[in-house]
């Protein structure tokens, strides 16, 4: 019990690290997610539409088709010989924001895919904007359908954070295994489980939570 | 009045309107009617500006006009056949939504829209959310929505397909009484007796072409 209290205090710094990089990446990649999704749907046949929708299906095929392990060490290692350069954490960030929104992008296409056109017909000869159908009618419908989809991608979030020790950054995952080979034991890499276990938890309840908020209307 | 002269539309190379004529007189309701898949749905999108014809001209009390326009000045609304309520926002807000984005006050489009659901039976329901109605309940909020911007031309499809039988002669009563009240209506039904029972002039839309029944 000593072993675990002189320990404590280094995992749950590690904890602070975990929770810094999920809640700014998640803080980013949501309404980023949400605004390449808005762009996927346009349907405009100009050139200029075409070439964005492109380079839009192109970025989500790009941070989707790689593991995110891989595309934190480029960021990191490989855009300074092109002279952008970042300090460990913003490079975390920039990626993680990067590839979650990706995956939210998908996610949020799907939700919009399972929106009847009757919604944005009925806007339309009400005489809505684009953008107030959206604000107003369909996002607010996508956001219930993604719910579960979001919950998933969200736990993953916080078990990929444990990455950022390939650029050298220290979260809990790292702060166990400093512990375990210095001490020679397996009892700081049981209590980073625990740890993990009870983040996801309380995310889980969070998740039951939010669904419930959004069960006003089927 | 609105007229629609020389209406034509394909999908592919399958015609479904070849040169279409429509008059809708000021305050009458007007019963499109004929078989299924005669176009009667199509010419109706085409009247709301939801599908493009590929010809003809609309002409709204002498000017040549385009649904686009006639949609942007607020002159048409639709009561869609399966309603399309917006499921996340209660029946007032329903009715609220586009008046106050289109600069009425809070203020003003609640007290237009709860004098709307009282007249329409649904005060009852004003808080509800769209699952919660009855097929006719949803079907008045539809209506309701659609007078809420004070449209000159109410276009309906189907009114009596989604509800039960025996509330057709209810919808057949709701449509005249909102034509009593000066509204000009278009009716598309496959249904004769209904048509009968609220329309001052029927036009039908031949089905064309052969092949499938
Ligand atoms: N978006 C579309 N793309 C291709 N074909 C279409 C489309 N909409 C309608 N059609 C075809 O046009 C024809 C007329 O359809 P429409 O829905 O206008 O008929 P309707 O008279 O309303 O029939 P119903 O009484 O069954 O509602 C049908 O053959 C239909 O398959
Ligand atoms: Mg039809």
């Amino acid at each position: 019990m000593d072993y675990v209290i002189s320990i404590l205090p280094a995992l749950l710094s590690g904890v602070q690290m975990t929770l810094a990089v999920f809640a700014i990446t998640l803080l980013g990649a949501i309404p980023l997610g949400m605004i390449v999704a808005v762009g996927l749907l346009y349907r405009g046949k100009n050139p200029l539409a075409v070439a964005g929708k492109g380079l839009l299906d192109g970025y989500i095929w790009l941070f989707r088709g790689t593991p995110l392990l891989l595309q934190l060490i480029f960021v990191f290692y490989g855009l300074p010989l092109v002279h952008i350069v970042f300090d460990r954490f913003s490079a975390v960030i920039f990626t993680f924001i990067l590839n979650y929104a990706a995956y939210f992008a998908e996610i949020y296409r799907g939700g919009f895919g399972a929106i009847e056109e009757g919604q944005f017909e009925a806007a339309s000869v009400l005489n809505l904007t684009r953008w107030q159908t959206l604000r107003y009618v369909v996002i607010p419908q996508v956001l219930k359908v993604v719910l579960p989809s979001m919950g998933n991608e969200v736990i993953n979030l916080v078990k990929d954070s444990s990455l950022v020790y390939v650029i050298g950054l220290g979260d809990l995952l790292r702060a166990g295994e400093v512990a375990t080979a210095r001490d020679v034991t397996l009892v700081p890499l049981v209590l980073v489980a625990l740890l993990y276990l009870i983040m996801t938890l309380v995310l889980t309840l969070l998740q039951r939570r939010v669904e419930k908020a959004f069960s006003y209307y089927k | 009045m609105l007229e629609l002269k020389n209406i034509t539309k394909k999908f592919g190379d399958q015609t479904v309107l070849a040169g279409v004529d429509v008059t809708i007189a000021d305050q009458k309701t007007l019963a499109i009617v004929g078989p299924s898949g005669a176009g009667k749905t199509t010419l109706l999108r085409i009247i709301a500006g939801l599908t493009p014809a590929d010809s003809g001209e609309m002409i709204w009390n002498g000017k040549a006009t385009t649904a686009a326009k006639m949609r942007q000045a607020g002159l048409i609304g639709v009561v869609f056949q399966g309603f399309e309520l917006f499921p996340n926002l209660t029946v007032r807000r329903n009715l609220t939504l586009a008046p106050t984005l289109q600069g009425a006050t809070q203020a003003a489009a609640t007290a237009q829209a709860d004098q709307l659901l009282a007249e329409l039976d649904l005060s009852a329901q004003a808080d509800a959310y769209p699952f919660s109605l009855s097929g006719g309940q949803k079907q008045r909020v539809a209506i309701a929505r659609a007078l809420a911007l004070k449209p000159q031309i109410l276009l309906y499809d189907e009114p009596t397909s989604a509800l039960d039988p025996n509330l057709r002669q209810s919808v057949a009563d709701l449509i005249n009484s909102v034509k009593a009240q000066g509204m000009t209506q278009v009716v598309v039904t496959h249904d004769m007796d209904f048509a009968q029972a609220v329309a001052d002039e029927t036009l039908t839309v031949a089905k064309l072409g052969g092949g499938e029944a």
